[in-house]
């Protein structure tokens, strides 16, 4: 039969329950599943076709915690082994004392010096479990506390279009608007700028992104509405974008 | 059998008129407004999140917790008292079930998927326009679903079967009346919501049932349409 | 609360932007809508920028107050509904959302805005009450305003059901209003720092160190105050939150059409 049996075209939006495809030909991926002769969506979220395998890029939807991911966390509490970190997740995370410095820190010693409760931390994700807790740590390049900056959430899915190509989309914003930029996995991004203007003319870019995650071109889009605020805004890595995945 | 036209002059097998809209709760997870005639529902998701007190949670997968509720001027007679009733107790359990089957959760352990259902508005058939904006709210949150749910109910006004009562017909006093309030996945061909009050013959109650079958899966279309146009918007 | 934060907030205060970039005494965009619930009698939808709060008035008829036997009655209620904000549970009001509904009842009682006279039947034996349910579908700042806005147009939207053998006949609307003689604008003014603003969002209620909620008449009396945060506030501050109210309050007049 020379007749395609896709259903549906790359990059459209699915909801659940819609039949993807028809017949033996297509495999189900993330986000899809078989059900007798059809491939049917199980998200909302934009239809990927790679070869012969469909898959669904979310386009909503609150951060489920990975290993190795990095995240911009809150510290919540401090206890008797270290502290507590809210992940903007359903899941709490734990700062270990030995996972938090290389110094030693004394039985009884005040913790607050390293993090107190309310601190924005950028911290990694090291390990997590199948009943999802999750342990963190502060050694690596980059994690450290976060101070005096202003920090705004996405939806988690979006984070891979905030970032860009190799990080090309956010480096574009940081130089345009003289921020510095750090985007979680999570959905948490930290903002700080020389002055109000600054940071509010990032919180909007990302804002924008958000909404038009989905739209194709959206670099150009973005490197548009950055000159209509009057911003000089430069691509460096210029690679042909695609969909999704940083 | 005397009832030979319906008191708002639709067909037999006839919705009321619907309208769908996703993403109408700012700082929800996923949300959704579906009015059906002149009952009118809100659907807010949120999460998956915490759950407490911690002997509720489910190591194996999150907890979907429906929560149904009219608001005090929801109703046409006496202002509803607000808080939970025996009533609205009932619907928010049955509601859960009615929207489990499609629902994944695996991947968030111990965690609850809060699903708040507020009606501003009622005229008949208010927990089926809870459930098609739950369904619509979970879906633009982002939640693994098998498929979308439609819910509508189908009934008997004086040995004639019909599609989505309203108030009136609810209330029809020249003859007995059973409503059927049902909810239909169309992936499974399964119900997994109903009820009946009233009376009803075996073989109405299958006519009942394939009528509102039909019925769910036009009001999936519509539910399918609402959550698209939500990014065709930006799409231009 | 957030040291952090509030440090955020000021400086961009200080610099004289808010942390969303409004002016310190910009409103954000505001709609309002009446009629929007068929089965209560009265009834409103008011958004400011992302804060939308529904308000709906049924009527119930009863005994009159002993001590005002030939006035009707009037009750303002709020749920803060957990569907509008995560932060609210579910069960019964906390102190949060009776201090709104309290607020908002003190503006329309005090000003009064309701001819109380003419809700009486008769005298000593059966008077209406008016009862006013506030529920916010998203709370994002500034419920104050927001639900003294959507009361008082869902009072001006009410119709008077039809009375029948001393009950409530729902089904039959009359054409009569609700009488009324004032008309209440409330307006919250927040101090952070030395500044002050209105119109707040939850990032700015969250590291507030003192709230005043104004109500006015037409004539600009004040009819309710009520201030609120943890910092107290001198005699020179609490005339200029006033000065700002009684400015403020004029562009929200506005929407009442």
């Amino acid at each position: 039969m020379d007749k395609t049996n896709l259903k549906i075209n790359d990059k459209d939006v699915v909801v659940p329950g819609e039949i993807l495809a028809e017949g033996m030909d297509y495999l189900p991926s993330q986000g899809t599943y078989r059900k007798d002769n059809h491939v049917i969506a199980s998200m909302l979220g934009l239809a990927r076709i790679e070869g012969k395998v469909i898959k669904i890029i979310p386009l909503s939807g609150n951060y489920l915690p990975k290993r190795g991911d990095v995240i911009v966390g809150k510290v919540a509490d401090i206890n008797f082994s270290g502290w507590s970190v809210e992940t903007n997740s359903a899941y709490a995370a734990m700062l270990s004392m030995k996972d938090a410095t290389s110094d030693y820190i004394r039985r009884g010693e005040d913790l607050t010096k390293y993090f107190n409760i309310g601190d924005y931390i950028v911290t990694k994700i090291y390990n997590v479990t199948s009943q999802n807790l999750i342990d963190l740590t502060m050694k690596g390049p980059g994690l450290r506390k976060l101070t005096t900056g202003r920090i705004m959430k996405v939806a988690s899915p979006k984070v891979p279009r905030i970032i860009g190509k190799q990080g090309s989309m956010v480096s574009m914003i940081k130089k345009a608007t003289n921020c510095n930029i750090i985007v979680g996995q999570n959905g948490v991004v930290w903002i700080k700028g020389l002055n109000p203007e600054d940071e509010l003319i990032t919180v909007e870019t990302i804002k924008k992104i958000e909404d038009e995650s989905h739209v194709s071109g959206l670099t150009g889009i973005i490197q548009k509405f950055l000159e209509s605020k009057g911003r000089k805004a430069v691509l460096e890595t210029v690679t042909e974008e695609t969909t999704g995945e940083a | 059998m005397v009832y030979k036209k319906r008191l708002d002059g639709r067909k037999f097998d006839e919705l009321r008129e619907i309208e769908a809209k996703v993403g109408v709760i700012q700082n929800a997870t996923g949300s959704a407004y579906f009015r059906i005639g002149k009952t009118v529902a809100y659907a807010a998701v949120y999460g998956p999140r915490e759950l407490y007190p911690r002997f509720m949670q489910d190591p194996k997968k999150g907890l979907l917790r429906c929560n149904y509720n009219m608001l005090p001027f929801s109703g046409s007679g006496e202002r509803v008292r607000p808080g939970p009733s025996r009533r609205s107790r009932e619907i928010s359990l049955v509601t859960d079930k009615a929207l489990l089957p499609v629902v994944d959760l695996e991947q968030f352990p111990n965690s609850v998927v809060d699903v708040f259902i507020e009606l501003p508005q009622t005229d008949a058939g208010s927990r089926c326009a809870g459930i098609c904006a739950a369904s619509m709210a979970l879906a633009d949150a982002g939640i693994i679903m098998k498929d979308l749910v439609g819910a509508v109910s189908a009934g008997v006004v004086d040995g004639q079967v019909v599609l989505d009562l309203n108030y009136d017909e609810e209330a029809y006093e020249e003859g007995d009346v059973a409503d059927i309030p049902v909810a239909y996945i169309p992936s499974l061909d399964k119900f997994s919501l109903l009820q009946m009050d009233g009376k009803v013959k075996k073989e109405d109650l299958v006519k009942a049932l394939e009528m509102a079958k039909k019925g769910a899966m036009h009001i999936i279309e519509v539910q399918k349409k609402a959550l698209k146009s939500k990014f065709e918007v930006s799409r231009k | 609360m957030n040291k952090e934060k509030q440090d955020h907030v000021l400086n961009y205060l200080n610099k004289n932007v808010r942390y969303d970039g409004r002016k310190k005494d910009e409103y954000r965009k505001i709609t309002v809508e009446t009629g929007i619930a068929a089965t209560a009698e009265g009834s409103a939808k008011v958004t400011i920028g992302e804060t939308v709060v529904l308000a709906g008035v049924k009527f119930e008829v009863g005994a009159p107050y002993p001590d005002q036997l030939d006035k009707g009655t009037m009750m303002v209620n709020a749920e803060l509904l957990p569907m509008s904000n995560p932060r609210f549970e579910s069960g019964p009001p906390n102190i949060e959302s009776i201090e709104l509904a309290r607020v908002v009842d003190r503006g329309i009682r005090e000003s009064n805005a309701i001819d109380y006279k003419k809700l009486c039947i008769k005298e000593g034996e059966l008077v209406w009450t008016v009862i006013v349910d506030i529920t916010p579908l998203n709370a994002d700042g500034n419920l104050f305003d927001a639900s003294a806005l959507a009361v008082l147009l869902a009072i001006k939207d009410a119709k008077m059901p039809k009375l029948k053998d001393n009950k409530i006949d729902y089904k039959s609307k009359t054409d009569q209003k609700v009488p009324m003689l004032e008309e209440p604008i409330s307006v919250t003014v927040l101090k952070i720092g030395n500044h002050y603003i209105v119109d707040p969002v939850s990032d700015e209620e969250d590291v507030l160190d003192a709230r005043l909620t104004v109500a006015l008449t037409k004539d600009n009396t004040i009819c309710a105050l009520q201030k609120g945060g943890e910092q107290p506030l001198s005699e020179k501050e609490i005339e200029e939150m006033v000065d700002l109210a009684v400015r403020k309050s004029k562009e929200l007049r506005g929407y009442l059409r």
